[in-house]
């Protein structure tokens, strides 16, 4: 498992950049173009289980979804953040990618610790020291624990038709 | 006794039905949902369920092709005719086609946002219509997709930050140096998850004033940024034909809880410009005169009102612009375009050397039109200067007033409009 450090403020022209907004929407398409102006590695040796670990106001900028639709696709385990930018936030709920804000998380880290989440405690360790990090909203909660926002309100979609009938 | 209330828990309680505090989540059926050329791939993620289910609502939704327009390729021609046939198969009597103008000017100048209302859109720029008081915040493609099903979402009441501006603005500065400024003090992030509530003295900005700012909410991370009604507001209003028994202004209480509060004196600000790749990177602009500029863009969602044309024109009437440089004009409307025509402020800048493109997002977002090559800089009025943002990774982007924009454009170089 690799840990992906990235400073403050990584906007969503750096996760992906405006130019493919048009031309690129499906996960396949995206994926070879994340990151790709900031760090060029990391869209061909990211593997699934690993963590990016970034500074505050992750994810600001552009509201196109493309960066949080790729991240999701990769498989990894979920962005570390001291913030994130709202849209981008709410962008990762609705596709069931997961977010942690977590500020004294990415203060501790040094190179080589290891990173452990657990998510139902809410809990992360980063090189032995545990950080506590605050529960999501139970309304965030169904929809998260839906799979996203579209499985959520598909859901409820039929539920309501089928007691209308 | 009622506990006072800001702009975001007022409205976000009208919409509710319930009062709410700061932290809070509610559901409510927003007035407006906006999309442009991203609708293509928002209908594809619920082409199955609108079929089974129907859309909500066709009142709610309002669609404006605009970021890629015209097409550039026939993969985004493709795109947009999916829109036009989905806008006929559901009866969306709100779709605006190429060339109407970029999809927030279009909101605000077709009187499809007025004051007390709450929009979202599928565009980070959506902040914009706090200009004219409505609750107003961007939202992701699958979000509106599930609007489309549903025509309601979900909201976090957020906290507030209070921005009191005093005194007025000195000649040739403009909203665009002030709100940089503004920027600069709270920071990229300084205002995340936040409603920005203007007050003071406000009635002297113009609206294309307080459009250019509450556009550039979000550059602080801003969920919405809003003004009061005033009279400058309803004048505006009524010259669009909307009369004041169409709205219902809400506004902050004298007493409200902010979670932070600043001041700026408007007398104070001087020219600004936001230097690559952040838009908080400010600097005055006499820090940064003499810097060789390729490429001048005057216009976009941000700076692409006939104010903005006025004062260019002013700059550049009976000039040149230098020959080592080139000047993009992007008016953001059909509307804007046609007035600045009748003013004369299109010819005088297109005879200075100005190329004029089509109302939208044009080289904004660095698809098409006006991309940079590498090591080029751009001069832009738009309220981005991300890195590869213009199309090109190893490109500068600094961001200035039209003001600044079309002094600089007539040397070549970052030039202090106050000194014209
Ligand atoms: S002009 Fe630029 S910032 Fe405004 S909506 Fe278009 S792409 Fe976005």
């Amino acid at each position: 498992m690799k840990v992906w450090v990235y400073g403050n403020d990584i906007n969503t022209d750096m996760l992906f950049p405006g130019k493919y907004t048009y031309t690129c929407s499906k996960p396949e398409e995206i994926k070879p173009h994340l990151l790709e102006d900031l760090d060029p590695e990391f869209a061909e040796k990211v593997r699934p289980e690993d963590i990016i670990l970034a500074g505050k106001n992750f994810g600001c900028g552009s509201s196109r979804e493309q960066p949080v639709v790729g991240l999701k696709a990769t498989g990894i385990q979920a962005i570390v953040a001291k913030s994130f930018a709202r849209i981008f936030y709410r962008a990762a709920i609705n596709q069931g990618l997961v977010l942690i804000e977590c500020p004294g998380a990415k203060e501790s880290y040094r190179p080589g610790d290891i990173v452990e989440l657990d998510l139902d405690n809410d809990r992360i360790n980063v090189g032995g020291k545990g950080f506590l990090f605050p529960q999501l909203p139970p309304e965030i909660q169904e929809i998260r624990a839906a799979g996203g926002l579209l499985s959520y309100t598909r859901s409820k979609l039929t539920a309501a038709k089928e007691e209308n009938e | 006794m009622k506990p006072p209330e800001t702009f975001a828990q007022k409205i976000l309680r009208r919409k509710s039905g319930n009062s709410v505090v700061p932290g809070q989540i509610v559901t409510c059926h927003p007035d407006r949902l906006l999309m442009h050329d991203n609708t293509a791939p928002i209908i594809a993620k619920v082409g199955k369920e609108l079929k089974q289910f129907g859309l909500a609502d066709p009142n709610l939704v309002v669609i404006v092709l605009d970021h890629v327009i015209p097409a550039a390729s026939e993969k985004v021609a493709a795109s947009h005719k999916k829109i036009r046939e989905f806008v006929r198969k559901y009866g969306i009597h709100n779709f605006y086609d190429i060339g109407t103008g970029i999809c927030h000017q279009v909101m605000v100048e077709k009187g499809l946002v007025v004051p007390g209302m709450l929009a979202v859109g599928s565009d980070s720029h959506t902040c914009s219509y706090g200009a004219v008081n409505a609750f107003a915040t961007g939202i992701d493609r699958t979000e509106a997709a599930a609007l489309l099903l549903t025509g309601k979402t979900w909201f976090r009441v957020p906290e507030s930050i209070k921005i009191s501006l005093t005194g007025q603005l000195n000649e040739m500065v403009t909203a665009k140096d002030l709100i940089l400024t503004i920027i600069n003090r709270i920071g990229a992030s300084g205002a995340t998850y936040c409603s920005v509530e203007f007050w003071g003295d406000i009635v002297n900005l113009t609206m294309d004033d307080r459009l250019t700012i509450a556009n550039m909410g979000v550059e602080m991370g801003a969920k919405n940024a809003a003004f009061p009604v005033d009279n400058v507001t309803e004048n505006y209003l009524e010259s669009i034909g909307v009369l004041p028994d169409l709205y219902e202004p809400v506004w902050a209480d004298q007493d409200a809880d902010y979670k932070q509060a600043f001041t700026f004196d408007m007398a104070e600000i001087v020219p600004a410009i936001a230097a690559p790749h952040k838009v908080d990177n400010y600097r005055p602009v006499t820090d940064l005169i003499g810097l060789r500029i390729d490429q001048c863009l005057l216009g976009t969602c941000t700076n692409g009102r006939l104010t903005d044309f006025e004062i260019a024109g002013r700059i550049l009437k009976n000039r040149k612009i230098h020959p080592s440089t080139r000047l993009l004009l992007l008016p953001a409307s059909r509307n804007v375009l046609n007035q600045a025509m009748k003013k004369g402020f299109i010819q005088t800048l297109v005879q200075a050397g100005g190329v004029l493109l089509p109302p939208g997002c044009g080289p904004c977002l660095g698809a098409h039109q006006g991309a940079l090559a590498p090591h080029e800089r751009c001069l832009s009025t738009a309220n981005r200067n991300f890195k590869g943002r213009m199309g090109c990774k190893d490109a500068e982007i600094y961001l200035a007033s039209p003001a600044t924009v079309a002094a600089s454009a007539l040397f070549g170089k970052i030039t202090d409009p106050r000194k014209i």
